[in-house]
Order: structure tokens, then C-alpha cells, then sequence
């Protein structure tokens, strides 16, 4: 729970205690009156007259929520598109989410296939430490699958802190696996008790519409939600978690953009799936109506994968299944490129870079689309917005609640704080905010981050590099302990398996119809892995066609005795 | 018929007034009988429906006989239905070879059924000549000396189509152990009157090759009449020529993919997303076996290395997850390339859900569970026997839930299911044994051909699940719709081919291999004892099932083409594709803004290796070229800093919102 030594040395420097005063705490499982004292970015009591040294910043809290900083699973911050960075790097980015609430961040490195997943992953922690203000960690997304992968796979599980490891099913030709490359990646990241994240569209099928929208004629941001409809997304949802279950390995979606792939997740989960949904932001709070945008820059900057759907009422629905518990967890999907960047798919839909904003608002539009109205109540909104994160990526209770030995981040949240969106107020670098004009209800008061306050009734004071990179542990029970219990079950159904071995042997073969040649390609099995014992092969050397092989009536051929003499075999047991 | 509309058009003045026509002798449209479904004016008095005028396609066929109309004369006193709905030309398709039909002229009468139909029950009397329904109707007059039979107020249903079967198939140097010989004389024991038959070309092989050689075979012993589908195991351009001739030229409008197989058979997703685009254009039905390889492969393997070696292997290796998942991406693939997918062997509850699920999306997909999956389980799997487990061998596999069965009896009770197949493909145990030690090499079929009529009737139509008219459409009619062969076959109508059977509900029959008539050892369903069994089986107007006893003469089968776009599948396509095409407008009209654009671009470096691209094999690449900037900027800070880049043509409106 305690920093490391190496990180200490910042947080101590400033050696802020702070109490909380006269707020009402809120976990994901009850809220209670407390007053919170934080020393050395860590809480240090919860409770009411805490007794407190002198000397103490007092923050008067005046009934306000206080709730763990949110968790943002989802951002790129660092990922290049041709080239070009995003324009919210970690320092801009961070600096964005805890404006927002949020205390913080997963992001996503993404080497190039071909790239060492170690050195990408070096690069980003390089990058991140310079630049990060707020408590961060990683996701490693597996460009292409080879047995190289697993070694530093293996490091970076064991040594690195890395828990979680995204696959792609879409971008054909680039990062897009087959389904029994997703198969050998599922089977050695549930060893190693990682979570597989997966980016759940069809590519295939992708890439054959893109060329026909082209084909079309269509070249602007339209092209891309009707190249990508939703139905891609549900397919792929669909065979990931197949493929998890087949595995037994917990799969994790990531961006679920629209109704039909979260009720796939809602489905699975009723049959007992180990699946994880994740909207983002954009698909809380906004639709894909403004791609047809006469505008071709507002257009543009909707542009994301999966798409936002073009049904209005998917955010609704995406609420209901957040609140009730079919999706998990909030993230941003973060990822912001200029209006100048996305202009390099002015001419053609597919080379637009993809991403949206929503890091500073994700908590906001949680509130006011499914707190407000109603549909969720506040220990379900800590759950989702942080607490299920900490959960799955096995960072809780360290982070994701309020309680004693918890660091210190923490969010004053005021229910009643109404905000209006707009691009010209944001701490993004975005010139769109794809939100711009929304009226947002609630949002935070103060933001206490590793036990400094660094947003203070719209102020914003932050030092680049004071992030931490946070390590994680593999298995996170949340996901493991279900899967722990079936792998054993599994166990006891090889065993029962085994036992069957014996009798299949006693059979006499007496393959009277075969000819010995049997050619490669008719059999419809042939290409499956080579079988282990191919005993019979060598052993029958029959001479060529028999004389009676036309003969197929069964009168004739009945009961071939083999030399046992096992007459039983051919009757009905 | 011939005779009769030639009798008819003379007599043209004694037609009571209500059913005279000008221009009788004209093709009817067919509209003017409000389609298929509805009864015909008069059609209570006679129980007669105008088939000619209903037919699509199949004229061809019609010029040889024109001879045997004359011929065929003397029986012009039948004047009790309306002779305004017989049209002069008639539709008794006999092809060359059948020169015996001819000589024997065969014709009876049917007395004093209950005529079952997939939309109505009623008491008729039907006549038959030449193997085809002549009359229908109470107290008919016919020529003497018919044969008359006495149904006795049984069921008179139209002949089943069995709708998949692989009868002689090749496997390995050796073939099933039923041809189409053994294979259709059970399917007739059965009350099944017309197969259809899978052509397997092997991978890289011809189509037309392939077909032209099941042709062969089948015309030669074939005892009932048959058609084919054609399988595609791989995907070119020749391959595309071969699948166009075979639907414009060669009669087959149905085509098979796999998504199982793998390294044989199976095809990529993007093959298939091929092929359906091309059978949507041209009418043809997609048929999708639905399991999906790459992981079962995977299992297996893993199978084999935990030592598992026996059939239960099959199934472990195969879970109807599989399945679903296959059915699933399937179903995504028809409705974007809007193509009617027709999923073949449905086995387990979660595949037959999520076809129930499309269809209620709006989906054109159809389900066709077969016979084992709707008579057995997988429990088998597990049997000590190991001959006996082999013999369940199928794939997909049956399902180890014995519930299973119900379900899809449910399913298809209510249409979610349209159609029962048997998937007939039988192997000998010795066939089977070339398994015995590896479980992946067993090959794969189950026999179900003769037991199919009996396993619905007995698991639904017995239980209440479902009326006697929905058994017929499923073993019968929805076939004949989805091959566009409907109304000649799949209805009892005037003008249908007579293939019909008088079935028995009573009868009680114990299936055994024994007594089966397949030639396979084992019968998957043995020592089932399953109400209902055909008592008469009429087949091309002759009795080929009469008191047990079975005459079918090899070879009097005949190939009978199917036409593209069925009706049944392809009327909401086609109204569907019109609005595809409407919505693509409003999508061209966004163009210019876009182009305008263009001296905006400043973010990207002109260095963009194809690599780094998400989206590779762009159309155009336009930009790459379009684009010389001096190297990449420095990341920005803050949107202040760069926040509007002014165009030298000064659009400031296209970076604010509107």
C-alpha cells in the first residue's frame, strides 16, 4: 500500500495532511457522514471527530459527496497516428481528467506490429513519467501474435506491473487476428491471469464494406458508421466471448459503442460468462447522428472505433445497463487529434485518425444521464466510474475507495454544479469537443490527488511528472476467481474423459471398405493437428479394393468377426 | 391435364357464366389469383386449384409431350370443375428417359382422404394420371378401370422433401454405404417422395464437374425424384463463372459454404462476404454450415493432447457455443450483403435461438434442424459401445442436452424453424473405424432419411406442439418454397406432380436396423417407438409403398431444376435492396464539403509509412502526394496556441460548429 521509496520522495516533499470535513462518504457499497484525514497521500482516518494534528488544511466538504477519484481505463494519450502524436499528451491529458474528477488513468501503449511490446512499453512509461500528473498505468495492446510475444508477455506480467493486454478482431492487414490467433493469445494471457481486453469488430467484414462504401462514391466521415454498422460490433462482441468461454479466460470489452453489443455482453453474463463491458464516454452522452454533419470538421471529430451509433436512443439504453449492472465500468477513450490531424481522411474516410475526447467528462455525463435522472444511485456511480476499475485491474482497495491505508485520491462531488460544455472552456487541446453546448449536472468541487489538492473551485494546480506509474498484480479476483474454481471443474471433467480410453481400444477394426490410400484431401479432418497415435495406419495392409466394396447392403457385410472374436461389439450397448 | 384443357377450350360455352374468361386459353397472371395461398374461385366445389397459372419457370420442359396430349384424349368426360381455370397447356414434365411412365399410364384415385395441405384440411377425392393431380374434388368422374385406393378419412399429405442428404458421398477412396438407390428407397419407405442431394467438389475441383458427376450418379438410381445443391469448398473467380452457370444454365439455386473444416473446406469471412454478395445478386440461396473452425481445430488438439481419443471427443471438441458463434457471424454476414442465409443442421438450442432472434430482427434466415437433432442427443457420445458411439459421429455434433430435442420441436412448431432435413450420410462401423484411434478422422454422418417424417410426427404434431398443416410445411412445402419448386411439388393441387402419401397416425412403429432400409448397421434412433408411418406412398403417380412392401425402380428418379429468387426468400430482399439503393443518395450529396477542405491539412507528416496506417489499402491515397509540409510540428499545448488555421481561402466557418 505504501508508495514506492524511489516515488516517496516527491509526495513527502509536500507532506500535505488535509482533513475533510462534514462531506458524506461514498463507496460502492454504503455511504456514510465522516470526515477524512490524509497524510503522505495516504488516508489515514475516516471517521467523525478525528483527532488531527495542528496546522491542518481544513476542506469544508458542506455536505457534499466525497467519493474515491474516478478511474479512467481507457485513453491514449501517446498514440501516434502516421507519425503525429495526439495533441493531448500525458501532461494535457491528465491535467483534463482531473479537471473531470478523475485521479486516474489507464492508458493504452500501442507498438507498432513488429515492435517490441517491451520497449513500446518503456517508452511510454519514459514518456508518462516526464509528463503525467496524476497516478497512471498501462495497457499493452498486441499488435500481432507470435511465439516471440509470450517471453516479454511473460516479463511484463511478472516483472513490469502489467495485468491487462488488448487484441484486436478489426484493422485487417495491421493489428486484426484470426480466431485462432485470439484463441493461442487467450489461452497463454489467462495463464499468466491477465485480463484480455479486446477491441470487438468484425475486420473482415469491415474491410470489404469500406471498399464498397468507396466504391460508392462516399468518402466523408459518414462512411465510417455505415462501413462499420453495429451488427460488426455485436458479431465480434459475440465470438470474443466464445472464444473466453472456450478458454475460460475473462474477456474485457472494450468501447462497447452500441446497444446490440452491450446486450450481447448483458446476455452472456446472465449465462455466466466472465466478461466486462466498457462504454466510454461518447457513447454515454452523445450519438453518431452528427456524422452525416454538413460540417465536415465537426463531422470528423465523432470519428472513432467502433462507431458512435446513429441510434439515438443507444446512450439511454447503454445508462440502463450501466446502472443495473450489465456493464462495468466508464472510460473515455481518449484520444485526441486535431481537426488539422483528421484532415488527412478529407479525401477518404479510412485514413481519418480515430478518437474522440471524453476524459474530462466522463464523470460528469455518468451523473447527469444516469444519476439524475434517476437510474443509478451514487454507490452504484462510484462503482462504475472507479471502484469496478480498481476491481478488474486489481488496483482496489488501494485505489477505487475511501478507506484507511487508500492513497489519497479523492473527489469532492457536487450533485448540483451545472456546467455547459464547450471547447473554449476545456483543458483538452482539442479545437472540438464532440460534447460541445451539452449542459452537464454535477461535477467535482475539489480534486485531491495522491493527497494534494490539484482542482480547487475551478482552479487547476498541477506539476508535471508527479504521476506515479502504478503496478499491477496478476489474477484480480474479481475476474480469477471464477475462472480458478472452472478451471478445476474442467480438471475433474478430463479426468472422467480418461477413464473412457480403455474400451475405445478393444474395438477390432476391420476397415473392409477402405481402400489404404486414403488421399490427403477428402477427408474432411485430415489437416486437424497431427493425432498422437496413429496406430491403425501402419497396420493394415490391405491389398486394394475389395471385391464385394459395391456391395453395400448390410445383409452382406454384417458382423465382420474380428479374430477375438468380439461379437459384442457391433450390437447395441 | 393436356387433354382436359384441350376439352375445355372447345366446351368453352357451356362454363357457367361465373367462371368464364376471355382469352382462357392465355397464361394467367398470377395476381389474379391473389397468389398461392388463396383459394381459387370455385375452388369449394370442386377443390380444384389453377396450378398452371401459379407455376414460375419450368416451361421448358413442356414441348416433349405435346405428343402425348393426343395420345391421352379419352378422358375428356371430366366436366365438374371449372374448365376456365385449367389453361390448355400442361405441365406434366416428363423428361425423355421416362419413356415406362408413358407405356403404363398410371392412374388412380384416391378415395375418401382428409387432404392436408400446409394452409387447409379438407375431404376430397384426388385422380391422378400420368403422374400428375389431375382432378381433386368430391364424387370426380373418371375413366374405368383406375385404380381406386380407399384412404378411409386418413391423412392425404403431399410428399416429403427431404431437403438434405448426402447419399453416395465420397469419403477417403470409399462412398456412404447408401446410394442413391438404398438412400432414396428409404427416404420413400419413410414418405419421402423428392431429395435433395449435396454436390461436394473437392477443394480446387470444378463445380460443374462435381455436378455433372452427382448427376450421373443419381440419374442412374435415384428411385424418386431429386435435386441438388452444390457446395462451394474454395473461392476464385472460375469458381464464380461455375456457381452463375450453375444457377442460370444447370437448375441448382441453392450453395453451401463452410465456416468448419479447416484447411479444407472452410472459408474466410471475407470469401463468404464474397460469395453471399454474388448469391444475393443473382438469386441463389446461401447455405451455411455453421461452426466455426479456427477454434474447433484449436480444440481438438487440445482434445488429443489431454489423451481424449474416442467420440466423445467429437463432441467435447465441438461445443454448441461453436455453433451459435458460427450462426451468429453468419446471420451478420447475410443481412450485410442482404442475401437469405438458410443455416443447415441446426443441432443445439443456442444456434436455434439466435435464428429465432434474427428472424425477429427482421432477418431473411432459415433453420433446418435434422432429423437427429430433433430425435436423439449426444448423450450417445458417452456410450461404452464404441461402434455405437461412433455412429452418432456428426457435425455439427448433437447436443449432450437431452432437452435439446424438445426445444427445436418447439421452435419448428412455431416457425422459428422452417424446414426438417435428415442430413442422411451413412457410413459403415468399419467406415467408422478408420476413427478408432483418433476421433477427428471418424467420418461424419448420421442416418435419419426414412425416420424424418415419423420423428416430427411423433415428437410434435403427437404432442401437441403442432397442427397437422404446420407438419406438412415443415417436412414439405417450405422446402419446395425455399427451392422454388412450389406448387409442383409440396402441395396436393391440380397440376402438382402426384407425389403424395396417405399417412397413418395410428401406426406405431419400433425403429431398428434391422428392419430399417438403410444399409447401415446402426440406426441412430434404434429402439425409438415413433407414432405416425406413411401406410401409401405415391411417387410420380405411382404406389411405391403399399402394405410395408416397397416397389421403387432405381432410376426412375428424376433431376428436377430449381429457378433463382424464390419467392419465398427473395421477395423481401429485393424490396429490401431498393432501399439500400435509396439510402446511398443522401450519402453522395456530402461529398463536396469534404473536398474543400483539403488546404486545411497540417498535421501530418508527409513521412506516413503504410505501416503506421489503421486502415490499410486505402482506394485513394490521395494526401500522400497532395501533402508537402516541412516536418512535424511540435505537439501543441494548448488549443489556444493553434486553434484556428486559417484556409487561404478563409473558411472560418468550417472549424466552428454547426
Amino acid at each position: 500500500m505504501q508508495p514506492k521509496p524511489a516515488e516517496e520522495s516527491a509526495v513527502v516533499q509536500y507532506n500535505e495532511r488535509l482533513v475533510i470535513k462534514g462531506g458524506r462518504v461514498v463507496n460502492d457499497d454504503q455511504s456514510q457522514y465522516a470526515d477524512v484525514y490524509v497524510e503522505d497521500g495516504i488516508i489515514k482516518q475516516v471517521g467523525e471527530n478525528l483527532i488531527v494534528p495542528g496546522g491542518v488544511k481544513v476542506i469544508e466538504a458542506n455536505g457534499c459527496m466525497v467519493i474515491p477519484g474516478g478511474i479512467d481505463v481507457n485513453t491514449c494519450l501517446h498514440k501516434p497516428y502516421l507519425g503525429t502524436p495526439p495533441v493531448d499528451d500525458f501532461y494535457q491529458g491528465t491535467k483534463a481528467a482531473l479537471a473531470g474528477g478523475t485521479t486516474m488513468i489507464i492508458d493504452h501503449v500501442t507498438p507498432q506490429p513488429g515492435e517490441s511490446l517491451l520497449e513500446a512499453f518503456e517508452k511510454w512509461q519514459e514518456v508518462a513519467d516526464k509528463k503525467s500528473c496524476c497516478d497512471y498505468s498501462l495497457h499493452l495492446d498486441i499488435p500481432h501474435w507470435h511465439e516471440g510475444v509470450k517471453e516479454e508477455l511473460e516479463q511484463l506480467v511478472q516483472e513490469k506491473g502489467i495485468n491487462s493486454f488488448q487484441v484486436y478482431m478489426a484493422y485487417k492487414g495491421l493489428f486484426q487476428m484470426p480466431d485462432s490467433q485470439l484463441y493461442e493469445a487467450f489461452s497463454f494471457l489467462k495463464e499468466l491471469g491477465a485480463v484480455v481486453l479486446v477491441h470487438a469488430e468484425n475486420g473482415d467484414l469491415i474491410a470489404q464494406e469500406q471498399s464498397k462504401i468507396l466504391g460508392m462514391g462516399i468518402t466523408g466521415p459518414e462512411g465510417h458508421p455505415l462501413s462499420r454498422p453495429e451488427e460488426l460490433e455485436a458479431e465480434a462482441v459475440f465470438r470474443a466471448i466464445t472464444l473466453g468461454n472456450r478458454v475460460n479466460c475473462p474477456v474485457y470489452i472494450t468501447k462497447v459503442m452500441s446497444k446490440s453489443a452491450a446486450d450481447t455482453v448483458a446476455t452472456a453474463r446472465k449465462k455466466g460468462s466472465v466478461v466486462f463491458g466498457e462504454p466510454i464516454t461518447a457513447s454515454l452522452a452523445t450519438d453518431g447522428s452528427h456524422y452525416w454533419s454538413k460540417n465536415w470538421a465537426k463531422a470528423a471529430a465523432y470519428v472513432t472505433s467502433p462507431p458512435l451509433s446513429p441510434d439515438p436512443t443507444t446512450p439511454d439504453h447503454l445508462h440502463s445497463l450501466l446502472s443495473c449492472g450489465d456493464l462495468q465500468v466508464v472510460g473515455s477513450g481518449h484520444c485526441a487529434y486535431s481537426t488539422s490531424q483528421k484532415a488527412i481522411g478529407k479525401d477518404n474516410f479510412t485514413l481519418i485518425p480515430e478518437g474522440t475526447n471524453g476524459v474530462e467528462e466522463r464523470m460528469g455525463f455518468v451523473w447527469d444521464k444516469a444519476v439524475a435522472m434517476g437510474k443509478m444511485d451514487e454507490n452504484q456511480f462510484v462503482a462504475v466510474t472507479s471502484t469496478n476499475a480498481a476491481k478488474i485491474f486489481n488496483l482496489y482497495p488501494r485505489k477505487g475507495r475511501i478507506a484507511v491505508g487508500s492513497d489519497a485520491d479523492i473527489v469532492i462531488w457536487d450533485p448540483d454544479k451545472i456546467k455547459t460544455i464547450t471547447a473554449k472552456a476545456q483543458q483538452s487541446a482539442l479545437e472540438y469537443n464532440i460534447f460541445e453546448g451539452m449542459e452537464c449536472h454535477g461535477g467535482p468541487v475539489y480534486v485531491v490527488s495522491q493527497g494534494r489538492i490539484v482542482f480547487e473551485e475551478g482552479n487547476l494546480q498541477v506539476h508535471q511528472g508527479t504521476g506515479r506509474f502504478i503496478s499491477r498484480k496478476p489474477f484480480p479476483d474479481v475476474a480469477y476467481q471464477r475462472i480458478k474454481y472452472r478451471n478445476k471443474m474442467m480438471c475433474k471433467q478430463g479426468v472422467s474423459r480418461g477413464m473412457y480410453d480403455g474400451p475405445v481400444y478393444d474395438v477390432p477394426a476391420t476397415p473392409k471398405y477402405i481402400t489404404p490410400a486414403p488421399s490427403a484431401k477428402t477427408s474432411p479432418t485430415t489437416h486437424q493437428p497431427p493425432p498422437i497415435r496413429n496406430l491403425h495406419q501402419s497396420n493394415f495392409s490391405l491389398s486394394g479394393a475389395q471385391i464385394d466394396d459395391n456391395i453395400p447392403r448390410r445383409s452382406g457385410h454384417r458382423i465382420v468377426a474380428p479374430p477375438g472374436g468380439r461379437s459384442n461389439i457391433t450390437s447395441l450397448g | 391435364m393436356a387433354e382436359r384443357g384441350r376439352g375445355d377450350a372447345d366446351r368453352d360455352g357451356d362454363v357457367p357464366v361465373y367462371l368464364a374468361r376471355p382469352g382462357t386459353a392465355d397464361q394467367l397472371p398470377r395476381q389474379q389469383h391473389g397468389g398461392v395461398f388463396s383459394n381459387v374461385e370455385g375452388a369449394y366445389e370442386s377443390k380444384t386449384i389453377d396450378f398452371d397459372a401459379l407455376t414460375v419457370g419450368q416451361r421448358s420442359s413442356r414441348s416433349p409431350r405435346a405428343t402425348n396430349r393426343e395420345e391421352l384424349k379419352p378422358s375428356k368426360h371430366e366436366t365438374n370443375f371449372p374448365p376456365a381455370l385449367i389453361e390448355p397447356e400442361d405441365t406434366l414434365r416428363i423428361k425423355k428417359k421416362d419413356p415406362q411412365i408413358l407405356d403404363k399410364s398410371e392412374r388412380l384415385l384416391i378415395k375418401g382422404g382428409r387432404i392436408v395441405n400446409d394452409d387447409q384440411s379438407f375431404y376430397a377425392d384426388i385422380y391422378m394420371e400420368d403422374g400428375v393431380i389431375k382432378q381433386i374434388g368430391d364424387n370426380l368422374i373418371v375413366p374405368g378401370g383406375v385404380k381406386t385406393i380407399e384412404a378411409d378419412g386418413k391423412m392425404v399429405i403431399p410428399g416429403g422433401i427431404d431437403i438434405h442428404t448426402h447419399l453416395q458421398m465420397p469419403f477417403r477412396g470409399t462412398s456412404t454405404v447408401d446410394d442413391f438407390s438404398q438412400g432414396t428407397k428409404a427416404a420413400l419407405a419413410g414418405g419421402t417422395t423428392m431429395i435433395v442431394d449435396h454436390v461436394i467438389p473437392e477443394p480446387g475441383s470444378s463445380l460443374l464437374e462435381g455436378f455433372e458427376r452427382w448427376r450421373e450418379w443419381a440419374d442412374e438410381k435415384a428411385c424418386c425424384d431429386y435435386a441438388l445443391h452444390v457446395d462451394i469448398t474454395h473461392w476464385n473467380d472460375s469458381v464464380k463463372q461455375e456457381v452463375l452457370s450453375l444457377i442460370k444454365e444447370k437448375g441448382v439455386n441453392s450453395f453451401q459454404v463452410y465456416m468448419a473444416f479447416k484447411d479444407l473446406y472452410q472459408l474466410s469471412n471475407s470469401e463468404i462476404y464474397e460469395i453471399f454478395t454474388f448469391l444475393g445478386e443473382h438469386g441463389g440461396i446461401a447455405q451455411v454450415h455453421a461452426e466455426n473452425g479456427e477454434i474447433i481445430a484449436e480444440e481438438q488438439a487440445r482434445m488429443l493432447e489431454m489423451g481424449i481419443t474416442g467420440p466423445e471427443g467429437h463432441v467435447l471438441s465441438r461445443p454448441e457455443e461453436l455453433e451459435a458463434e458460427a450462426v451468429f457471424r453468419a446471420v451478420t454476414i447475410a443481412s450485410q450483403t442482404n442475401c437469405p442465409l438458410y443455416v443447415t443442421r441446426v443441432m443445439s438450442k443456442s444456434a436455434a435461438d439466435i435464428i429465432s432472434q434474427a428472424r425477429k430482427k427482421g432477418n431473411v434466415v432459415f433453420g433446418e434442424p435434422i432429423t437427429a437433432s430433433l430425435g436423439t442427443d449426444g448423450t450417445h457420445y458417452w456410450s461404452k459401445n464404441w461402434a455405437k458411439a461412433a455412429s452418432f459421429v456428426t457435425s455439427p455434433p448433437l447436443s449432450p442436452d437431452p432437452t435439446t430435442p424438445d426445444y427445436l420441436n418447439t421452435l419448428l412448431a412455431s416457425g422459428d424453424l422452417s424446414v426438417v432435413g435428415s442430413a442422411h450420410c451413412t457410413f459403415s462401423v468399419a467406415q467408422k473405424a478408420i476413427g478408432k484411434d483418433d476421433f477427428t478422422q471418424i467420418p461424419e454422418g448420421v442416418n435419419g432419411a426414412e425416420e424424418r417424417m415419423s420423428v416430427i410426427w411423433d415428437k410434435a404434431v403427437v404432442t401437441g406442439k403442432m397442427d397437422e398443416n404446420m407438419f406438412v410445411a415443415v417436412t414439405s412445402t417450405n422446402a419446395a418454397k425455399i427451392l422454388n419448386l412450389y406448387p409442383r411439388k409440396g402441395r396436393i393441387a391440380v397440376g402438382s406432380d402426384s407425389d403424395l402419401v396417405i399417412w397413418d397416425t395410428d401406426a406405431v412403429r419400433t425403429i431398428t436396423a434391422k428392419t430399417h432400409h438403410s444399409a447401415a448397421e446402426y440406426n441412430v434412433f434404434e429402439g425409438m417407438e415413433l407414432r405416425g408411418a406413411p401406410m401409401l406412398v405415391v411417387c410420380q403417380g405411382k404406389i411405391v409403398l403399399e402394405d410395408g412392401n416397397l416397389h421403387a425402380t432405381a432410376g426412375t428418379g428424376r433431376f428436377i431444376p430449381c429457378s433463382p429468387f424464390p419467392d419465398f426468400a427473395y421477395k423481401r430482399v429485393k424490396a429490401r435492396k431498393q432501399m439500400a439503393i435509396l439510402k446511398a443518395v443522401p450519402r453522395g450529396m456530402y461529398d463536396g464539403p469534404v473536398s474543400e477542405f483539403s488546404p486545411m491539412s497540417r498535421g501530418g507528416t508527409p513521412s506516413a509509412s503504410a505501416r503506421t496506417s489503421p486502415t490499410k489499402a486505402p482506394v485513394r491515397n490521395l494526401h500522400q502526394s497532395g501533402f508537402t509540409l516541412s516536418g512535424p510540428e511540435e505537439a501543441p499545448i494548448r488549443a489556444a496556441g493553434r486553434r484556428t488555421f486559417m484556409p487561404p481561402g478563409g473558411r472560418s466557418n468550417i472549424t466552428s460548429l454547426s
